[in-house]
């Protein structure tokens, strides 16, 4: 019976410290944003698991639906960034976005 | 039986993540994501949150994963450049990433949560709109000012630069 709350967190460490990963070893800002996206999975899935498994009546998965809010309008917003950035630079590549650091 | 098929869906998680993190073209790296979310809308019928599945799957496969694969049409020269990209280097990446990695699973096995053996409920959908429209009301409006904001903020940086 591995349906405890051990496999979900392990779950989740996992695609957190893989996100983590994403955001330092990929240059292609879209690689890192899909980082990004890993983390706030890990997150809402560790919001869902402590909600089924403790004492707290659905208040977890509330939460995890204000996190896929919030990972759409970050989704959209940076985007747009990765889409003006491209326009300027004509690449995507992080290390070229360097206009504000001399 | 469910033990299986739940070790399978942990599995076509992290695998297709790895494959996310580590895959050198970017349209595979955003494809073996879509899996990635498809496994973890799996692991919460498991937990049973079925709403919350399918929030996953609409959201994030029908909205999210749509824009990143816009995103990398509109920002590739597509038959110039080809879509790979030069990787930094691995050691300095794993050597943060691991070290979190094992901090958070001494934590996981080392603290006493204080579980108990619900059975949970069968359908959550009622429930939980109950709790967002009672409880968490004043999160859920300012969660739509939010949405409006990052819409009228995207199109207003997307904006070609003539047009001023």
């Amino acid at each position: 019976m591995i349906n405890n709350l051990y496999f979900f967190l392990t779950i989740s460490a996992l695609l957190f410290s893989l996100g983590i990963t994403a955001i330092f070893y990929r240059k292609n800002i879209i690689a890192i944003l899909i980082g990004v996206e890993l983390v706030l999975n890990a997150a809402s899935l560790n919001f869902v698991a402590f909600s089924r498994f403790t004492q707290s009546h659905l208040h977890g998965q509330v939460f995890a639906l204000f996190i896929i809010i919030i990972a759409a309008a970050e989704a959209a917003v940076a985007l747009a960034i990765v889409l003006r950035l491209f326009q300027t630079k004509e690449t995507i590549d992080v290390e070229e976005a360097n206009a504000l650091r001399n | 039986m469910t033990d299986i098929i739940l070790l399978i869906f942990g599995l076509i998680t992290v695998v297709s993540a790895a494959l996310a993190v580590f895959h050198p073209h970017i349209v595979y790296a955003a494809f073996s994501l879509m899996l990635t979310f498809f496994g973890v809308a799996g692991l919460y019928v498991f937990l049973q949150a079925d709403f919350v599945a399918g929030v996953q799957v609409l959201i994030y496969v029908g909205g999210i994963l749509i824009l990143f694969l816009f995103a990398i049409m509109l920002s590739h020269k597509l038959f110039g450049s080809p879509l790979r990209d030069l990787q930094k280097k691995l050691i300095p990446a794993l050597g943060l990433s691991l070290p979190i990695f094992f901090i958070i699973a001494y934590v996981i096995f080392s603290t006493n949560w204080n579980l108990v053996s619900q059975t949970g409920q069968n359908e959550t959908v009622s429930s939980l709109g109950h709790l967002i429209l009672d409880q968490y009301i004043l999160p859920f409006e300012l969660a739509s000012i939010l949405l409006l904001g990052a819409l009228i903020g995207a199109v207003y940086l997307v904006r070609s630069s003539d047009d001023k």
